[in-house]
């Protein structure tokens, strides 16, 4: 019997307990237009969700060459069918009329439509002049963690070897360039050790700054049905806010913002002292044990306590848990990655791991997880601040070697210094050495820190930017060209999730107007720019998604995430595989290290790793005397106090994050009425001692303010620790009277008006959660809750101040067991 | 007056300075972030040795100063900091930027030479304490010297072609 369940207002829908060991039970969800039945649906098209990173697989309904709704993929090992609210709503926000359906250029301060030649030849010809008088490094291209690995790869291509520029980064260093950088310093190599399957066997389950109920909800589903089942997991929830996992935890620890290393080396300390460790594991597969236990020696929890502002007999109760168990499972996300010392306490849980021997085998596995849905292959494809194929630039073989597969002279690859990240991109094109920005498929003017700054940047007369995306956002707005953009659902292209499951999503229906894939603008620029291979034949010599997946895999080869093993003929046969899939491993590969370290030896790595604290580069000598065998890095760190901390004038810190209605900058979620009306405006969440200290309450509304600049929003009092304040960061102003910014009849709406530019110096990764910030009453609530929904995180601390968020009968979802099945315990041996 | 308590002497000095320029490097690139920030940072390090190398010079009778402010010469400051953001739009400070990494970089090695100097000396001397006191110390100031190699190597190659 089918079952209706309101989607909104229940997130992550009915139970399915199954217990430890047993395989996940599959529940499909399903979603279609109102009106339309199931057996109206003309065609299903396979795809998986790009609204998050859990890839969940799903089929998009077509009936009269139009998307009519989604339903899961009971076969694939990701979701077995379930859907989160993202992936059951957003995509009607593809058939939004707002949609860009023709190129815009500037003339005269305006953007005016045009055809795609005279688009596409003002962005060849700047390209052409740039070259001529000023050099590659006058030119940057600034991608997503939301394309296709097929376009990721081109761009590539033609950005190293056609233009030959070392600035390409991708948003996904806003998400998850500190997981890549604190693989690469422990594994020598980026690739996420374990599987989303090894929750069915975990015994204990440590969230580290990681709402995952919210960032990844199939996979809380998969947690939630586990602990209504036999034998459940016990989890670790890391986390200022009161989260899902917080209620769920059987320890939470709420540490004050940008103390994680202190936590991490108490719960290393104690793991130490109480001899919770596996020698054999130890000195067989790892170097720097001594170093580790002698950094950590004086970090007791006592200590961290003082600096953290937890109870230092849960710092003991957490590292008991962790320590004690035989099937640990650590995730980790935005609370460590957007924080203070972020890779330093990253590589801290990875440390924790390879001291309990916790890796390479189910239920025991290291999650360093990615917020957004295809930044792995943002990763693997070099479009991120990398050399594909996980490649070394300071190894000349391995640069010799991307020659070869490209057929180019070594030296035409930049390899002299690492490939610029993001924000020192920005810091060039401020300062006028980028000379022409092409930002694809996100949007700066929202997600970046410290807003004014970032609008300062792209307005600048001497500034050429390229906007390619589906709408006029807020960054469009400010472009001297846009190009309209195909998405998902109206192209075809492969992307791989967090745990390494490569997906293809076909095309399902056409993109509207003259709108077209991000690989066709590509091949289509690479064409008019002429680029050559070293014979004079073209550099770029695919012209399809699927010769293109063809050209990827031949740069995989032998690589890490070698894709030889793939086509698109065997993704379509037998949904999501793991890779490295190639001829020893054809069914994919469900964990790394299962034997040992593989990638870590000198002549192999993808990096001889950085100083955790200061980002300077080691060198080959210094590597390979470190660690000849290749072996894993246990790489220590002490403890240093966040830049800015709370003083009379700001006395707050101040945190963002999201909510799992939206996504990103809400450029697609806020287009979905459901997902729109769960969450529709920014909120400013506080604690109640706070709030009662201060006299404020739910509804009011209220500036926070910052060095920086300030935003204006209705106050929700919640557990959140005390002297934090909570921003969540998806919404900008294109759909308010001002459209690109704040304005005079628009105050401060986006939470990056209010954040501090620094980064990571390892990961280069902004950091979002360590601002501090001044609050002020601007006026008294009308009776009015705040906006925030009150099914998550953002739960009023008072029952009853705000209607329970619902979605109402639009949010009706069908949600129908069914068997999985290849009844796999694994979905790859 | 010997060589040990000369060798400290200089240390001192050399240190006290490298933790003054770190932050004036810092407050004049503050438009630089990771420059900034990283610099406040390691001009801690060099602050604490400073301090340590008061307490070990103490234990020899010789009397040295404290660190210097965390930050020095306020109006100073507050004019480089001003004078950053004033030409932030500006390719010029580029070249500034990497002399005053040039300079920062120098006056790490001079530090480090004289580290490895009191480490010798302390062990031809069988003084523990001191030899205790320099490994703890210069493999910072090695870290210092990595960290200015780093930007400089990493920062040159745009700096210098778009002049």
């Amino acid at each position: 019997m089918e079952d209706a369940t309101d989607r909104i207002a229940q997130p992550w829908g009915g139970r399915v307990p199954y217990g430890r060991h047993e395989t996940w039970p599959a529940r499909v969800d399903t979603f279609l237009a109102d009106g339309v039945e199931p057996e109206a649906v003309q065609r299903w098209v396979q795809s998986a969700s790009i609204l998050h990173s859990d890839g969940d697989a799903m089929d998009i309904a077509v009936t009269d060459g139009r998307m009519v709704g989604v339903r899961g993929r009971d076969v694939d090992r990701v979701n077995r069918g379930r859907l989160g609210p993202k992936d059951l709503f957003g995509w009607q926000a593809n058939a939004s009329r707002d949609r860009l359906t023709r190129p815009l250029v500037r003339r005269d301060g305006r953007l005016v439509e045009t055809d795609w030649d005279t688009a596409m030849d003002v962005v060849a010809a700047r390209s052409r002049e740039l070259l001529d008088r000023r050099g590659p490094g006058s030119i940057g291209f600034y991608t997503s963690g939301q394309l296709f690995l097929e376009e990721y790869y081109t761009l590539a291509v033609l950005a190293r070897a056609g233009i030959g520029t070392n600035h390409l980064d991708g948003n996904t260093r806003l998400c998850t360039a500190t997981a890549a950088e604190a693989l690469k310093e422990t594994f020598g190599c980026d690739g996420q050790p374990g599987s989303y399957d090894d929750f069915d066997h975990a015994d204990v389950i440590a969230l580290f700054g990681h709402n995952i109920a919210e960032t990844q909800p199939v996979q809380w589903m998969r947690l939630l049905d586990r602990m209504e089942g036999a034998d459940p997991p016990r989890l670790l929830c890391v986390d200022p806010r009161p989260t899902r996992v917080a209620q769920h935890a059987a320890v939470h620890l709420a540490p004050r913002g940008g103390t994680n290393v202190a936590l991490l080396n108490a719960l290393l300390h104690e793991t130490i002292r109480h001899d919770r460790i596996d020698r054999d594991f130890v000195d067989a597969h790892t170097v720097g044990f001594e170093e580790l236990a002698e950094r950590v020696a004086d970090c007791t929890p006592k200590w961290a306590a003082d600096i953290c502002d937890v109870p230092a007999a849960r710092i003991e109760e957490a590292a008991e848990l962790v320590g004690t168990t035989d099937a640990l499972v650590s995730t980790v996300l935005q609370g460590v990655y957007q924080s203070h010392q972020a890779t330093a306490a990253a590589v801290q849980i990875n440390n924790l791991h390879l001291i309990r021997g916790m890796l390479g085998r189910p239920g025991a596995g290291l999650l360093q997880m990615n917020g957004q849905p295809t930044a792995q292959n943002t990763r693997e494809c070099g479009a991120n601040g990398d050399l594909p194929g996980f490649r070394n630039w300071q190894n000349d073989t391995h640069v010799a070697d991307l020659a070869k597969v490209w057929n180019v002279e070594p030296e035409t690859i930049p390899h002299f210094a690492p490939p610029t990240h993001a924000m020192q991109m920005y810091r060039y094109a401020e300062q006028g050495s980028i000379r022409m920005l092409w930002i694809s498929g996100t949007n700066p003017a929202v997600s970046l820190p410290e807003l004014s700054r970032i609008r300062s940047i792209l307005t600048q007369e001497r500034l050429f930017t390229v906007v390619q995306d589906l709408f006029l956002t807020e960054t469009a707005q400010l472009a001297d060209v846009v190009l309209p953009a195909a998405t998902w659902g109206e192209k075809t292209g492969a992307l791989t999730n967090a745990d390494r499951t490569v997906h293809l999503s076909e095309k399902a229906v056409e993109p509207p107007g003259e709108a077209r894939p991000d690989l066709d603008i590509f091949l289509d620029y690479a064409r008019r720019m002429d680029f050559r291979d070293k014979d004079g034949g073209p550099l770029i010599t695919w012209d399809d998604p699927e010769s293109a997946f063809e050209a990827w895999k031949r740069c995989s080869a032998g690589r890490p995430c070698d894709y030889t093993g793939l086509s698109y003929a065997k993704l379509r046969d037998t949904s999501g595989i793991q890779w490295p899939c190639d001829e020893e491993s054809p069914e994919g590969t469900a964990r790394l290290y299962t034997d040992g370290i593989d990638w870590a030896h000198p002549d192999l790595c993808e990096s001889y790793g950085k100083d955790l604290e200061t980002g300077a580069s080691q060198e080959v000598v210094e590597y390979r005397s470190l660690n000849p065998d290749g072996k894993a890095v246990l790489k220590a760190a002490a403890y240093r106090p966040p830049h800015e901390e709370p003083d009379e004038e700001y006395p707050f810190q101040l945190t963002t994050g999201r909510t799992i209605y939206q996504f990103h900058t809400r450029t697609k979620t806020g287009r979905a009425p459901q997902l729109d009306a769960a969450a529709p405006d920014v909120w400013v969440e506080i604690s109640t001692a706070d709030a009662d200290r201060l006299g404020l309450g739910e509804g009011d509304l209220v500036d926070v303010t910052s060095r920086r600049g300030a935003l204006r929003g209705r106050l929700r009092p919640t557990g959140i620790r005390p002297g934090l304040l909570f921003v969540p960061f998806h919404y900008g102003y294109w759909d308010t009277d001002d459209g690109s910014g704040p304005g005079p009849d628009t105050p401060g709406r986006a939470a990056n008006e209010a954040t501090i530019t620094d980064w990571d110096p390892a990961s280069k990764q902004p950091l979002f959660k360590t601002a501090t910030a001044a609050l002020t009453l601007v006026e008294r609530g009308d009776g009015r809750p705040s906006p925030a929904p009150t099914t998550t995180a953002s739960a009023p601390a008072t029952a009853g101040v705000a209607r329970p968020t619902a979605g109402g009968p639009a949010a009706h979802t069908a949600q129908t067991p069914a068997e999985f099945p290849h009844g796999r315990e694994e979905g790859a041996q | 007056m010997n060589g040990i308590t000369l060798t400290l002497r200089t240390l001192h000095r050399g240190e006290r300075h490298l933790a003054h320029d770190l932050v004036t490097v810092a407050e004049r690139h503050r438009t630089e972030h990771e420059v900034h920030h990283v610099a406040t940072d390691l001009a801690v390090w060099s602050r604490e040795h400073v301090r340590r190398l008061a307490e070990a010079a103490a234990g020899h009778d010789v009397k040295l100063g404290d660190p210097p402010d965390h930050s020095p010469d306020g109006v100073f400051a507050t004019l480089r900091k001003k004078a950053s953001e004033a030409v932030v739009h500006r390719p010029e400070p580029g070249l500034l930027l990497l002399r005053d990494l040039r300079e920062l970089h120098v006056a790490a090695a001079e530090n480090s030479l004289h580290w490895e100097m009191l480490a010798q000396a302390a062990q031809a001397s069988r003084d523990s304490g001191l030899l205790e006191l320099a490994s703890s110390c210069h493999p910072q100031t090695l870290r210092q010297m990595r960290w200015t190699n780093t930007m400089i190597k990493n920062l040159s190659p745009q700096l210098l072609n778009s002049l």
